[in-house]
């Protein structure tokens, strides 16, 4: 069996990129396994490493110092061998704009082997599959933004990767072709897929991940299912609090007066509160009688359920965002 | 689609999964030639056609012939040294335009190289799957423009060509694939908004000290202090081994000998292709 151990598809080990002339590394000592079938998310804000690390898996980026291995197989040393077994679906849009949408599937097809008569066959399955069909003979020059996204994923799982990478899918998608996606990555996990997907956008890691690995600095600062890591918060409630006066001193105040406060921070206009146990005993109208009694003026008031931005938030201290 | 199981176990060997990456890699770039097939002919066709047009009937028409001195025949032993400058310089200029243009775009702006090179083969076998059809094309472009070439002239004006065909049959496809290579080279190297600096600068040197217009041997007459100082600065040129080659295969004229075409030819493919791929390996991974 050429899978680790534990099943384990990806693994890693002490994983290292310094760029040439950058003060600080890219991906710093990453340890990870991925499991067979598992969708696996890189959480983190921009310049965290996700990219790089993808870029490490998929033989485009040569690591500083460490290794990796997918199903067993060195991945620097046996580059070659690996690009068999997996697939990427980039940032970009990396279609082959010479020609049509179903010869980008064919083409696909014939590089990693497939005899020609099975490669169109394929190719029209694929085109049913995800919906493409009718533009099939039509330049990929005609696709929408979300259809280009779903040839490139369809293409990616052509060949039956062992391992299917999505750097940011779904960045620069709207509303709609984002959800189109998620329900495509569904399918593909349905189906056995083992995915590992780059993200910024925590509630795509929420919604979609079995397990998130939170990046930041080129590092893992934890991981573990999207519940575990939103429990391991120990705060279930953010409170969102705006209003007249000094900020920190409300914070102070509410941090004293509240039960159940974990952490407090400070959000230019206002202050946020996470919350233990605040889903229960009137949260809101303690909230604002503590801040009312202590003088302060409030101007908007807001509750939510904790996030994964709350974990990161409190890993970091900092917003996803920034 | 879903009876085979997904394994992570590579099911093909590096060679057998190799050789058909790069059958697949140039059955497309073929397809692309025949989709576009009318706009390659136009584009191969257009600058020897109006080279020619221009030299060999215009000029001649209006009596200001380039050899007019010598009448006629002065005239003809200048459409003799053309005909074979432009079968070279078409040669080069579809390695430019179907290398060093496409790669330097997919590099620099469509991004298809991204997924090119997570083929199931070596980095290198992709830049040399483009070299090689690039060269096929090269080799198709040659046989377009040579008819042309050799019938458009002004009346009394013929050129004097003899077809050594061993010559012709070697010559162009080493001669394809020393400027796809110079292509590959080119490709890697400029940026698709230098494409303007590398014609200026690359391109347009070759061309004119290339041999496409004078034989290489009467640059001998271009002296300082008894130095034949252009024949000497234009043997760095890889042009004019091409010219003069062609000129040794199509006609009977003198030209540089083969015993030196040949192998610098085939030093130059070695050249530009370790350079090329050395660039090539370079922009793929960081």
């Amino acid at each position: 069996m050429v899978v680790g151990e534990l099943g384990e598809v990806i693994r890693t080990a002490g994983l290292t990129k310094v760029y040439p002339k950058a003060d600080a590394p890219a991906v710093d000592g990453l340890d990870l396994g991925v499991r067979q079938g598992e969708l696996f998310g890189l959480l983190g804000p921009n310049g965290a490493g996700k990219t790089t690390t993808v870029g490490m898996l998929t033989t485009r980026v040569v690591p500083t110092a460490g290794a990796a291995w997918i199903g067993g197989i060195d991945v620097v040393a046996r580059p070659t061998l690996v690009k068999q077994v997996i697939a990427v679906v980039s940032q970009q849009n990396t279609l082959d704009r010479s020609l049509t949408v179903r010869e980008n599937l064919y083409f696909h097809g014939l590089l990693f082997g497939v005899p020609a008569r099975q490669a169109r066959r394929t190719a029209d399955e694929l085109l049913e599959r995800f919906h493409l069909a009718k533009w099939a003979d039509a330049s990929v020059f005609a696709l929408s933004g979300g259809m280009a996204q779903r040839l490139m994923v369809a293409r990616a799982i052509y060949h039956r990767p062992a391992v299917l990478f999505l750097d940011e899918p779904t960045a620069g998608l709207d509303p709609q072709s984002r959800l189109a996606l998620w329900e495509i990555l569904g399918e593909l996990i349905a189906d056995g897929q083992t995915i590992l997907l780059t993200t910024h956008n925590m509630e795509e890691a929420d919604q979609l991940c079995d397990r998130v690995a939170i990046l930041d600095h080129g590092r893992v600062l934890a991981l573990d299912t999207p519940a575990a890591l939103k429990q391991g918060v120990g705060a279930d409630t953010v409170v969102s609090v705006q209003a007249d006066g000094d900020p920190a001193a409300l914070a102070e105040l509410l941090t004293r007066e509240i039960t159940g406060v974990t952490q407090s921070r400070l959000t230019g206009a206002g202050v946020e509160l996470q919350v233990k146990g605040g889903g229960a005993n009137r949260l809101l109208p303690r909230v604002l009688s503590a801040a009312e009694a202590g003088g302060f003026a409030v101007a908007d008031l807001s509750v939510a359920e904790a996030t994964l931005e709350t974990v990161f938030i409190s890993l970091t201290g900092k917003e996803l965002r920034d | 689609m879903s009876s085979a199981a997904i394994t992570a176990r590579p099911t093909r060997s590096v060679f057998a999964a190799s050789r058909s990456a790069l059958g697949a890699l140039v059955k497309r770039d073929l397809l692309v030639l025949r989709k576009h097939a009318g706009e390659f002919a136009a584009r191969t066709i257009m600058q020897p056609l109006l080279l020619v047009f221009v030299f060999l009937y215009v000029f001649p028409s209006i009596g200001q012939g380039v050899g007019g001195g010598g009448g006629k025949a002065g005239e003809s032993d200048f459409a003799t040294v053309l005909v074979p400058g432009v079968v070279a310089i078409t040669i080069m200029f579809q390695g430019i335009q179907s290398v060093a243009i496409q790669l330097s775009q997919e590099f620099g702006y469509t991004r298809e190289i991204e997924d090119r090179v997570q083929a199931p083969c070596p980095l290198w076998l992709v830049a040399v799957a483009r070299v090689l059809s690039g060269a096929a094309q090269g080799m198709i472009s040659a046989i377009l423009v040579f008819p042309i070439a050799a019938v458009v002239h002004a009346p009394g004006v013929e050129a004097h060509l003899s077809v050594h065909w061993w010559v012709v049959v070697t010559l162009i496809p080493l001669a394809c694939l020393a400027m796809t290579s110079l292509g590959l080279v080119l490709g890697t190297t400029f940026e698709p908004r230098n494409i303007g600096l590398m014609f200026g600068f690359v391109v347009l040197p070759l061309v004119f000290l290339g041999g496409t217009y004078y034989q290489w041997t009467k640059l001998s007459a271009i002296q300082v202090g008894g130095f034949p100082w252009l024949q000497t600065l234009v043997l760095v040129n890889p042009l004019i081994y091409i010219a003069e080659g062609m000129r040794a295969g199509l006609t009977e004229a003198s030209h540089m000998h083969l015993y030196v075409v040949y192998p610098v030819l085939i030093g130059f493919c070695v050249l530009f292709l370790s350079l090329g791929l050395r660039n090539f390996r370079r922009r793929v991974l960081s």
